[in-house]
């Protein structure tokens, strides 16, 4: 996978690229990806894969201008039209997925197959999405992976929270993509997405882990009945992260929609 | 120099283990350790204090903007600051201050901050603090990295409506009036001295010296700690090339303790100073600093948030700790006198806030601290900056002629001047 820029209307933006086949956007969640990213790897296996990074997210250049949901939506189109994509698959990981629905939401005859992983997007009273902002680092293998253990390998493998260099660009890289996140997601991920859903008239497959402690497996529901015709493909033993906990299983129900 | 009294309002009741059996004294603290009815007492008691404070010898009192917080019950700063106006005479009222981001529309801060300043007869120091990151972000649900766009546009209005004669339309991004055209209008001209609280970020250092308003640094770690920030402060005011180094461009937040000897210092006020520091600042480090909420700028700095805990956390400071570390300023009025001269000194500071009343002490013990500081610290500290003796552009410009509360005719008076009206 390679890393790559493009220029957009508001900031050049940053987008990894892979693989061959049928086109597919892939957005990411509020912790950001990278080229070496094994989900994308496996992806790019099937597809010829875009993921393009929030601005802010990586490397790239942060963007004052992208405020609200409404900002977020067109930009990501700005980006889909940059990159001279035509209707190309659209998939989306929680913000992400948030995102994605938006767009299909907005610009319906733009997309016609949609795979939204656990996105974020709606509120259920009864089962609030976690608050991902207050959660500290050791905190975050539990609330993402079905396998504490293995997520925790995963995710604290190169950290150096001692060195107090590193701590302080952990804590700009942080500041810069969670900042950005909070756009959309602070102080409750909920931008009015489920007024619009029914606008949504792709094919849409919906991917959820069935031990998601982020978005409630219970919002697979509250998504399936709001998309019309969308199917769901409930992951076992597979937390928030299901595209990095299971990721064979993930990539095979996107290829539902080729 | 400017002294302020300043009352934090602790919620006085967190229990010993506290700190074992809550995660957070801000934003998710437990409900049930709150007490409406004790809350009477506490609240006519610090009132009771603050009203005290400024008839002995400071110049200001000072109350504070938190949200569901247990060691500031003082949600509305302009609440308590009305029944103060209406019980003090020539001390300045200093509100430092109302996050201006958190009012909707903010217009409401200038008609607010504008009927104190009439109540008082121009004795409001007004405060735009952007709000700490748990009042600001999680009680407040601001969007962090929105905040600070939110807050400067809130300042322009407030500044605009203060200083306009004529009604005019704001189209902000967050707020859009028609009609601004508020009444009443402070008495000070232009406006009443505004002060920003600041935690160490350069766009806060530029905003006070291109603004003329005084930056605050409101921190519970002491002088000592506080030498670096003030420092970065200081040297931006000579980057900037503003006229003048006049310490009145700054201020500063210390906890001061006074008694006739150090030894009984310890005595009186080392449970109460333990309270605020091992049970008050007990926040959970998830709420501390909301990604985005401060700028990379000043992250990059390398100032940490004054709520991260220490490694060590704050249990383990002891008296000594908290007096070798400069957190606190407590001993015999001489003792004192010295350290805070050093403080003085050391940060170019001409406002300085004394937190006088700390964590759970009671009255008694705080009154007779605040007289001692009053009558043997506070005059000998008084004319540190001859040379700018007479900069008066941070401080409060009372009317000479005040009324007081009170005043109404007996009602024999009142009826007797019906008759003559009628007659």
């Amino acid at each position: 996978m390679e890393l790559k820029t493009i220029a957009t209307h508001h900031v050049p933006v940053r987008y990894i690229e892979g693989g061959q086949g049928e086109p597919l956007v892939f957005l990411h969640s509020a912790g950001g990806i990278t080229p070496a990213d094994p989900f994308l790897n496996a992806l790019a296996e099937k597809f010829h894969v875009y993921a393009p990074l929030v601005p802010g997210y990586g490397d790239s250049e942060e963007c004052a201008e992208i405020r609200d949901m409404l900002d977020f939506t067109l930009h990501t189109w700005d980006v889909v039209g940059a990159l001279g994509l035509k209707d190309p698959i659209l998939v989306g990981h929680s913000m992400g997925g948030m995102i994605a629905a938006e767009m299909a939401a907005v610009c319906p005859r733009e997309v016609s197959r949609l795979a939204l992983i656990a996105p974020a997007g709606l509120w259920l009273d009864d089962h609030p999405v976690a608050d991902v902002f207050t959660k500290l680092p050791y905190e975050m293998p539990a609330l993402l992976f079905h396998d504490e253990a293995a997520g925790a390998a995963r995710l604290t493998a190169g950290l150096k929270m001692d060195d107090p260099k590193f701590l302080q660009n952990y804590l700009v890289t942080n500041a810069r993509q969670l900042g950005m996140a909070g756009r959309l997601l602070f102080p409750i991920p909920e931008r009015g997405l489920s007024e619009r859903l029914y606008r949504v008239t792709a094919k849409t497959v919906l991917v959820w882990g069935d031990s998601d402690k982020v978005v409630s497996p219970v919002y697979a529901h509250e998504f399936k009945r709001l998309i019309a015709g969308s199917q769901l493909v409930s992951i076992p033993e597979a937390g928030h992260a299901v595209p990095q906990e299971k990721t064979k299983e993930t990539v095979a129900a996107i290829q539902r929609l080729s | 120099m400017k002294f302020t009294w300043f009352n934090l309002m602790p919620w006085p009741y967190l229990p010993d283990d506290f700190r074992e059996k809550n995660r957070s004294v801000w934003v998710d603290i437990d409900q049930a350790l709150f007490d409406p009815e004790k809350s009477h007492e506490v609240y006519n008691t610090y009132m009771d204090l603050l009203e005290y404070a400024g008839t002995v010898g400071f110049d200001g009192i000072g109350v504070n903007e938190h949200h569901q917080n247990g060691y500031g019950i003082m949600p509305s700063p302009n609440i308590i600051s009305a029944g103060l106006a209406r019980r003090t005479k020539d001390t300045a009222l200093v509100v430092l201050g109302n996050s201006i981001a958190l009012y909707n529309p903010p217009v409401r801060v200038a008609e607010e901050f504008a009927m104190l300043d009439c109540i008082s007869g121009g004795r409001l120091v007004a405060g735009f603090p952007v709000g700490t990151s748990m009042d600001t972000n999680y009680c407040y649900g601001q969007i962090p990295s929105l905040t600070r766009e939110k807050y400067q546009e809130a300042h322009d209005l407030i500044i605009k409506a203060w200083t306009e004669r004529k009604p005019f339309a704001f189209n902000g991004r967050y707020t859009k009036l028609r009609y601004v055209n508020i009444w009443p209008r402070p008495i000070q001209q232009p406006h009443p001295p505004i002060h920003i609280p600041g935690g160490g970020s350069v766009e806060t250092y530029d905003f006070c010296i291109d603004n003329t308003y005084s930056y605050s640094y409101l921190s519970f770690s002491g002088y000592i700690r506080a030498q670096a920030l003030m420092k970065g402060y200081w040297d931006r005011v000579a980057e900037r090339g503003a006229p003048d180094t006049s310490p009145y461009r700054a201020g500063f937040a210390q906890t001061i303790c006074v008694a006739e000897s150090d030894e009984e210092a310890e005595r009186l006020y080392s449970e109460h100073v333990l309270y605020f520091y091992n049970r008050c600042l007990h926040v959970y480090a998830g709420f501390a600093d909301a990604p985005g909420y401060r700028t990379i700028k000043t992250i990059q700095s390398g100032a940490l948030s004054q709520y991260a805990p220490p490694r060590a956390g704050y249990a383990s400071l002891t008296w000594k700790d908290l007096i070798d570390g400069g957190h606190v300023i407590a001993g015999s009025p001489e003792t004192v006198r010295q350290r805070m001269e050093d403080l003085i000194k050391s940060l170019h500071v001409g406002n300085i806030f004394c937190l006088m009343h700390v964590g759970n002490m009671p009255k008694e013990k705080c009154m007779y601290s605040t007289k001692l500081f009053a009558e043997k610290v506070l005059p000998k500290l008084r004319d540190m900056f001859p040379d700018y003796a007479d900069d008066n552009r941070f401080w409060c410009k009372p009317l000479a002629q005040q009324v007081s509360a009170g005043r109404l005719p007996s009602d024999r008076d009142a009826a007797a001047a019906v008759s003559r009206v009628l007659a």
